[in-house]
C-alpha cells in the first residue's frame, strides 16, 4: 500500500528518470552530461535547503499568530513590507523553496501582499547572490537591475493585490492553514 | 553563506530543544514534512533541466543572443530564462560566458531577470501554496517586466 503510494507520488520523477536512463543508453554524450548537470543540482539542492526547512518548522511552532499578524498582518503598513523585504532578501536557495515558507507566513496571518514582497526580494534581491552577481557580471549591471528589480517587486506585488478579490485571499489563507 | 544559515538553524534548534523538546520535535517534524510535499516535484524538475542543459550548450545560446538580434533575442533570452532552473553559481557564470562570446546587454539583462523572477517549471509547486489565479499573474507580470529591464539596461549599458 505504503509502496503505490510512493510510486503514484513519484510517478513523473520514475518516467523522466527512465527517459534519462534511455537517452544514457541510445545517445551516451548527452545522457552522461544530463546526468552529471542533474547530481550536481541535486548536491546543491540538498546542501541548501535542510536550514530553509529546519527554520521553518521552528518558525511554524514558536511564532504566535498575533505576533505575525502584529508584525505582518492587515494593519503592519510600512514596517511589515520592510520585515517582508528583508526576510525575503536574506534568504538563501531557490525559489520554489520560498513557497513552503510564503504558506507558513500566510498561515500565521502575513498579509497577502507582504508575502509577495518576500517572494519578490527571495527572487531578485538575496544579498549573497547579489555580491556574486557583481562579481561575474560588473557592479554596474547589479546595481542597476537591483535598483529596477526593487521598484519591480512592488509594483508586482500591488497589482497581484488589487487584480484579487477578497474571497479570492480569504481561499489562498485557508489552502495555508489547511495544508497543517 | 550557507554554512551561515546551517550555524543559524542549528544554534535556533538547539535553542528550542531547551526550551521545549515536544516543540522542537513537532518543529521537525512539520520540516520534514513541508520538504517531503514537494521533493517529488523538485526531483522532476532537476532531471528536466539537466536534460535540457546537456543538449541546449552555452554556444549554441549565445548564437541567438547578439546584440544585433535585438527585440527577438529579447524575447528568445526572456524565454530561456523563464524555462531552465539553475543554481546562481552556475547562472552568472553562464551569463558572463554569453556575454564573452557575443551576446548582448540587453538580451542578458531580460536572461538574467526571467531566470530569477519566472519559474515556468516550478509553476506546479506555486499553485500549489498560492492558487492558479496568483501564480499566472506574478509569472506573467514578472516576465513583461523583465522586458522592461531588458529595455533600460539597453539603453543604460548598451
Amino acid at each position: 500500500m505504503k509502496i503505490a503510494g510512493l510510486i503514484k507520488r513519484y510517478k513523473l520523477f520514475l518516467l523522466i528518470f527512465f527517459i534519462n536512463v534511455f537517452t544514457l543508453l541510445f545517445f551516451p554524450k548527452v545522457g552522461a552530461q544530463s546526468i552529471k548537470i542533474s547530481w550536481k543540482n541535486i548536491l546543491e539542492m540538498l546542501s541548501v535547503i535542510p536550514p530553509i526547512f529546519v527554520l521553518l518548522g521552528l518558525l511554524d511552532v514558536w511564532i504566535k499568530r498575533e505576533t505575525m499578524m502584529k508584525y505582518m498582518g492587515d494593519g503592519s503598513g510600512l514596517i511589515g513590507v520592510l520585515i517582508a523585504f528583508f526576510l525575503g532578501s536574506a534568504a538563501a536557495g531557490p525559489l520554489y523553496a520560498a513557497f513552503p515558507v510564503a504558506g507558513i507566513l500566510l498561515k500565521k496571518g502575513s498579509k497577502l501582499s507582504n508575502v509577495l514582497v518576500f517572494i519578490g526580494a527571495w527572487s531578485t534581491t538575496k544579498i549573497p547572490l547579489l555580491l556574486f552577481e557583481a562579481s561575474s557580471l560588473g557592479t554596474t549591471f547589479t546595481l542597476l537591475r537591483l535598483f529596477i528589480n526593487v521598484i519591480g517587486i512592488a509594483v508586482i506585488a500591488l497589482l497581484t493585490d488589487v487584480l484579487l478579490s477578497k474571497s479570492e485571499k480569504e481561499e489562498i489563507v485557508h489552502l495555508a492553514i489547511a495544508r497543517d | 553563506m550557507t554554512q551561515i544559515f546551517y550555524l543559524i538553524s542549528i544554534s535556533a534548534l538547539v535553542f528550542s530543544f531547551l526550551k521545549s523538546k515536544e516543540k522542537t520535535k513537532l518543529a521537525l517534524k512539520k520540516a520534514w514534512k513541508s520538504f517531503e510535499s514537494i521533493l517529488p516535484q523538485i526531483l522532476s524538475i532537476i532531471l528536466l533541466i539537466g536534460m535540457l542543459l546537456a543538449i541546449l550548450t552555452p554556444e549554441q545560446i549565445s548564437m541567438y543572443l547578439g546584440n544585433d538580434s535585438g527585440w527577438i533575442g529579447v524575447l528568445i533570452a526572456a524565454i530561456i530564462g523563464a524555462i531552465i532552473l539553475i543554481p546562481a553559481f552556475v547562472a552568472f557564470p553562464l551569463a558572463a560566458a554569453l556575454l564573452d562570446s557575443g551576446a548582448g546587454y540587453m538580451q542578458i539583462a531580460a536572461f538574467v531577470s526571467t531566470l530569477m523572477m519566472v519559474g515556468f517549471v516550478t509553476i506546479p509547486i506555486e499553485i500549489k501554496y498560492f492558487g492558479k489565479k496568483v501564480t499566472i499573474i506574478r509569472n506573467v507580470l514578472a516576465f513583461l517586466f523583465s522586458l522592461i529591464v531588458a529595455a533600460i539596461m539597453g539603453v543604460v549599458l548598451g
